[in-house]
């Protein structure tokens, strides 16, 4: 398909989303965009269907209703190349999922060479780069499993960067971190973001997402009740949900 | 997603761990020494009050030996072939039934329901008398000795347990491992060839040598058809001594150890390994 889309137009754009599982309808019609470049976080209790919404962006799982676009192309689309979306959308998950039988490096080069074809020599040489940047050199050819969480989880950021994605997704990357390891996960997310990577983060660490967001969703219960620049929604919250949900994690 | 427990993945492995199985092997070890040690101890005394002129229960095993143990590495020999077609088939079978288009997953799941729920027996005896002693294919005809047939007729249960355990195994995999695959566009036959597969070796090994097991002792049913193995040799040569009833229990036991100093080091080492994976 043939898509008009142009940098300046929204890199993702999500218009009335929906989303039942059964009977249990957890998005209730979600409209948001994002610029290229821009960080956006999003934020709310448990359940509020925020991990459902990124995983339906990059169709992990199919939407009821709606409409969502990457970089102009129809996520929706029947005929959509799920993997052609794939490869311009990079996804880390909360619990790592990394490949336990692989090293670090064959965890980074994996995709790249199997799904994209690229030269081994030079991926090689990409990975290594990549586990420097995210600060992990040396433990090139340490398995997951001798890896602590905070390690596997900047692995898995460097895996998703290998495959040079157009935007990254974040579910959640730090919920099953202890808190101590849990800052150098997110000194890699700011990096990237300073880097000019697309990035959309649902997190609960709300001084991460002041610190480093251009704009905050408020999602509860599958819809999005506010949102704004970080500083306006943190400290001058409109809706009386969102000022309890903050008063009880701030 | 909660935290993965380890307790938690085992009881996935147990569905196709044959459990009741794996009881009576623990049994048959320590029951099948007794019963040679005694039927042994019966034979003795029994030849002690007969004349000297005949053999020892002991002297006659000697004296047979190497050619019942010819008949034991033939044996082997059948459950080795018959465990390498049978793996092969049924890591194919267990693909199919793994598969997402549905048809592939109905008549795989039917062929393995079919030959995991069918006597072993039963099988050998179709594969027996349906397929021919010999096919010519492009004007060269190929004997099919029965040993071959054989062969064959153990390796269909094989499959079909083989399919089970492959399709077990994968399952058994945590659904987060695909949705990464998936999020870094391997297609699924990439996924698992590449992430599945491997991660499943460990798991299947100690079912898959579990059903080894069961065909190494299963292969003298192959007596039954009348191929050459240990059991039918064992025979013979009771018969080539008079039909001596002092020589039963001694010949068979001797059977019965060979067997058993086989299978149960594979069992022990079953063992092993399913203890060392549970603490990984």
């Amino acid at each position: 398909m043939a898509t008009s889309w142009t940098p300046d137009q929204p890199i993702v754009q999500c218009v009335d989303v929906r989303k039942s599982f059964g009977a249990l309808e957890v998005l209730k019609g979600i409209s948001l965009s994002v610029r290229k470049g821009e960080v956006i976080c999003i934020i709310g209790p448990s359940g509020s269907g925020k991990s459902t919404l990124i995983r339906c962006i990059n169709a992990l799982q199919p939407i009821t209703s709606g409409s969502i676009q990457i970089e102009g192309i129809e996520v929706t689309d029947p005929k959509l190349d799920k993997l052609a979306l794939r490869r311009k959308v990079g996804m880390v998950f909360q619990q790592y999922n990394l490949f336990p039988h692989k090293t670090a490096m064959q965890n980074v080069m994996m995709a790249p060479i199997h799904v994209l074809r690229q030269n081994r020599d030079e991926v090689e040489a990409r990975a290594r780069t990549l586990l420097a940047k995210v600060r992990l050199a040396g433990k090139e050819d340490s398995y997951p499993g001798e890896l602590s969480g905070g390690q596997q989880q900047r692995v898995a950021i460097a895996r998703s960067l290998a495959m040079r994605p157009d935007i990254m997704l974040f579910d959640e990357v730090t919920a099953a971190l202890d808190p101590e390891t849990v800052k150098e996960v997110l000194v890699t997310i700011r990096e990237l973001a300073e880097d000019g990577m697309t990035c959309i983060l649902v997190t609960h660490e709300m001084n991460f997402a002041r610190e480093v967001a251009d704009h905050v969703y408020f999602t509860d219960r599958g819809v999005i009740v506010e949102h704004g620049p970080p500083d306006t929604l943190f400290t001058a919250a409109r809706d009386a949900r969102t000022q309890r949900f903050l008063s009880q994690v701030l | 997603m909660t935290s993965e427990e380890p307790g938690h993945r085992l009881a996935v492995l147990l569905p196709y761990r044959l459990a009741p199985v794996r009881i009576s092997l623990r049994i048959s070890p320590l029951s099948a020494a007794i019963l040679c040690f005694c039927a042994i101890m019966a034979a003795s005394t029994a030849w002690a009050q007969s004349g000297p002129t005949m053999l020892s229960p002991f002297q006659v095993i000697l004296k047979w030996s190497p050619l019942l143990l010819r008949g034991f590495a033939f044996n082997i020999l059948i459950s080795l072939l018959a465990m390498l077609l049978g793996t092969i088939a049924g890591l194919g079978l267990g693909l199919g039934l793994l598969s997402e288009f549905r048809p592939i997953a109905a008549v795989s799941w039917l062929l393995t329901q079919f030959f995991r729920n069918a006597p072993w027996l039963v099988l050998l005896f179709f594969v027996m008398f349906l397929v021919p002693f010999q096919v010519t294919l492009f004007k060269t005809t190929i004997p099919l000795p029965d040993w071959i047939k054989a062969t064959v007729g153990f390796a269909l249960p094989v499959m079909a347990n083989v399919a089970e355990v492959v399709r077990g195994a994968v399952r058994s995999i945590p659904s987060t491992q695909w949705e990464a695959a998936e999020s870094l566009a391997f297609t699924r036959r990439q996924t698992m060839w590449l992430i599945m597969l491997p991660q499943c070796i460990k798991r299947m090994l100690p079912p898959w040598m579990n059903v080894y097991a069961l065909v190494a002792m299963s292969t003298v049913l192959a007596s039954i058809v009348g191929v050459s193995e240990m059991l039918t040799l064992t025979a013979q040569v009771h018969a080539a001594e008079g039909g001596r009833p002092e020589l039963f229990a001694p010949l068979y036991g001797f059977a019965l150890l060979c067997f058993f100093l086989y299978c149960y080091p594979i069992n022990l080492w079953t063992a092993r390994l399913e203890r060392r994976f549970r603490v990984r």
